[in-house]
């Protein structure tokens, strides 16, 4: 699948914010004042950031309005009132620790559960596709989550939960790779199936339907990244697990506990952009290509 | 709306015989002609007179080269367009309801006033049958010219599928599908009509039909043939000398 960038941004700097936003609300002893408005504005710079980035790729921008309609079958609908009920919601709870100095602990638990459906629909968007077998599984869902909220306790400077959330997601990742690797031929999809012909014999794309590109290639039949897709691998998951581990288990946590941050989130971001690239649509039988 | 219709009335689609289909793409101009000039957005064309030439279309015909265990490889051509699938994964994912599935006669359309362009459909479909138009920013997709089929302002033989009509080879037929007693349908129960990637679960409407056995050359064709006397004979002469010699050696 092609890694538009907008999707890539979206999908990891909305997941952090709307981490840390669930830190935010079930903190029992919330920060107020200050604080509270500097922790809840790098959240929702983040999530909104986010939300806004991932309308770049649409054809129609202008009619985004219209995506609120069709909650009851589709993921993306779903999506966006998680996260207009999560901002909202947090957006009272945040109100009133800035500003009045109270903490509505019911707020924050509702916000919070808003905050992690949220990156669930998101989650839901890609894991629902039969046609792209590397996304189809329930562990896409457990691994944006995992990420959402190990992202979150680190931002939140929650060294400890952190540590552990960083190794569950960096175990799922690990997973979601190694099962991934082989859930294409899995599914059964194959040239013999997509064509019907494969009683007769081998089947071969031999010639396609027009000499230069089109849609379809662009948008699903990415391949120009896999080549390095093991090294990649690598370089994320050191990016986003070992570095932020080894820093956070380091003395001075505000300097270390940022640095660790920064190397967490451009893991995230290669994982993410392998997350795309690495992703083959059926669709690509067709073409004899994956 | 995205949910879909639990059933639909009619359920209208092609049968596309592969034994006939001669891949002269035919169908693949007639259909961007006429979804060009008539329902919704023109079909864009990229760069298209110069060195990098894109555009969208809502058919285009494969080929595919397929090797039997013994004999000759076999050439097939593939068109492929909209399935109207019955469980269309396309219209559920859609979040502003701008795919939908017709009840009466189960053509799965785009509303292009209410489409965001947000690909997500183009994803959902394992077929390839959508494609945004890059001009219009809109999904585009085969209608099953839904403004053809209807339009009494046409000639009775008009009033067919685009691509069906200017077939030359009679390789695409249009009709109730849902009707066991139709034309379509009688085609399909007849060549064992088979469904593209029926493990996706998305029941495509359209049904192709599977090339028929190849004559063999190899085989006897005359029953005389036994009883007439060979045409080749063994050897004389130099050639003859040569062929026991080589045999010998």
């Amino acid at each position: 699948m092609h890694p538009a960038p907008s999707i890539i941004a979206f999908s990891t700097f909305s997941g952090l914010g709307l981490g840390l936003l669930f830190w935010l609300g079930i903190d029992p002893t919330a920060p107020t004042g200050w604080v509270a408005f500097a922790f809840f504005a790098i959240a929702y710079a983040l999530a909104v950031g986010g939300l806004i980035s991932s309308t770049f790729h649409l054809g129609r921008p202008e009619r985004a309005i219209k995506a609120f309609t069709q909650w009851q079958t589709s993921w993306l609908s779903r999506e966006a009132w998680c996260a207009v009920a999560a901002l909202v919601t947090m957006g009272i709870y945040a109100v009133l620790l800035v500003f009045f100095d109270t903490q509505v602990s019911i707020l924050g638990w509702i916000g919070a559960v808003f905050a992690l459906a949220t990156v669930y629909t998101t989650s839901m968007i890609y894991a629902q596709l039969k046609t792209v077998p590397r996304w189809n599984t329930v562990l896409t869902s457990a691994l944006f989550i995992a990420l959402s909220i190990a992202g979150g306790a680190l931002l939140s400077g929650r060294v400890t939960i952190g540590l552990v959330l960083l190794l569950v997601a960096g175990g799922l990742q690990a997973l979601w790779w190694k099962t991934g690797d082989t859930r294409f031929k899995q599914s059964g999809t194959d040239l013999k199936t997509a064509t019907g012909l494969g009683n007769i014999g081998e089947v071969r794309a031999f010639e396609p339907p027009h000499t230069g590109t089109n849609y379809l290639l662009n948008e699903m039949v990415y391949t120009v990244g896999r080549k390095h897709a093991q090294k990649l691998r690598m370089i994320a998951l050191v990016l986003m697990l070992v570095v932020p581990v080894l820093l956070l288990l380091l003395p001075y946590p505000h300097i270390f506990g940022l640095l660790a941050l920064i190397s967490h989130i451009a893991g995230v971001l290669v994982s993410r952009w392998l997350f795309f690239a690495e992703a083959e649509h059926v669709v690509g039988l067709y073409y004899g290509m994956r | 709306m995205t949910q879909l219709p639990e059933k639909t009335e009619r359920k209208m689609g092609l049968v596309i015989d592969l034994d006939t289909c001669v891949g002269c793409h035919a169908c693949v101009v007639s259909c961007k002609g006429w979804n060009t000039e008539n329902y919704g957005a023109p079909l864009s064309d990229q760069d298209p007179y110069g060195a990098d030439p894109s555009g969208t279309f809502l058919n285009r015909v494969h080929s595919y080269e397929v090797q039997p265990e013994s004999g000759p490889a076999q050439l097939i051509h593939f068109p492929k367009s909209c399935l109207h699938c019955e469980d269309a994964p396309c219209v559920t994912v859609c979040p502003t309801g701008a795919s939908y599935k017709r009840t009466e006669d189960g053509i799965v359309l785009v509303n292009e006033k209410d489409c965001i362009g947000c690909g997500l459909c183009a994803w959902a479909c394992p077929y390839g049958a959508r494609e945004l138009d890059k001009a219009e920013g809109v999904m585009k997709k085969c209608t099953l010219c839904v403004d053809r089929i209807y339009n009494e302002n046409l000639p009775e033989e008009d009033r067919v599928p685009a691509c069906v009509r200017t077939c030359p080879s009679n390789a695409r037929h249009f009709g109730d599908l849902g009707d066991p007693d139709s034309e379509v349908s009688q085609l399909v129960a007849e060549r064992g009509g088979m469904d593209l990637m029926p493990e996706q679960g998305t029941k495509p409407v359209n049904k192709y039909l599977p090339p028929r056995p190849k004559d063999r050359l190899n085989e006897e064709i005359d029953i005389l043939a036994p009883l007439l006397a060979p045409v080749v004979e063994e050897p004389k002469g130099f050639l003859g000398w040569l062929d026991k010699t080589l045999e010998k050696l």
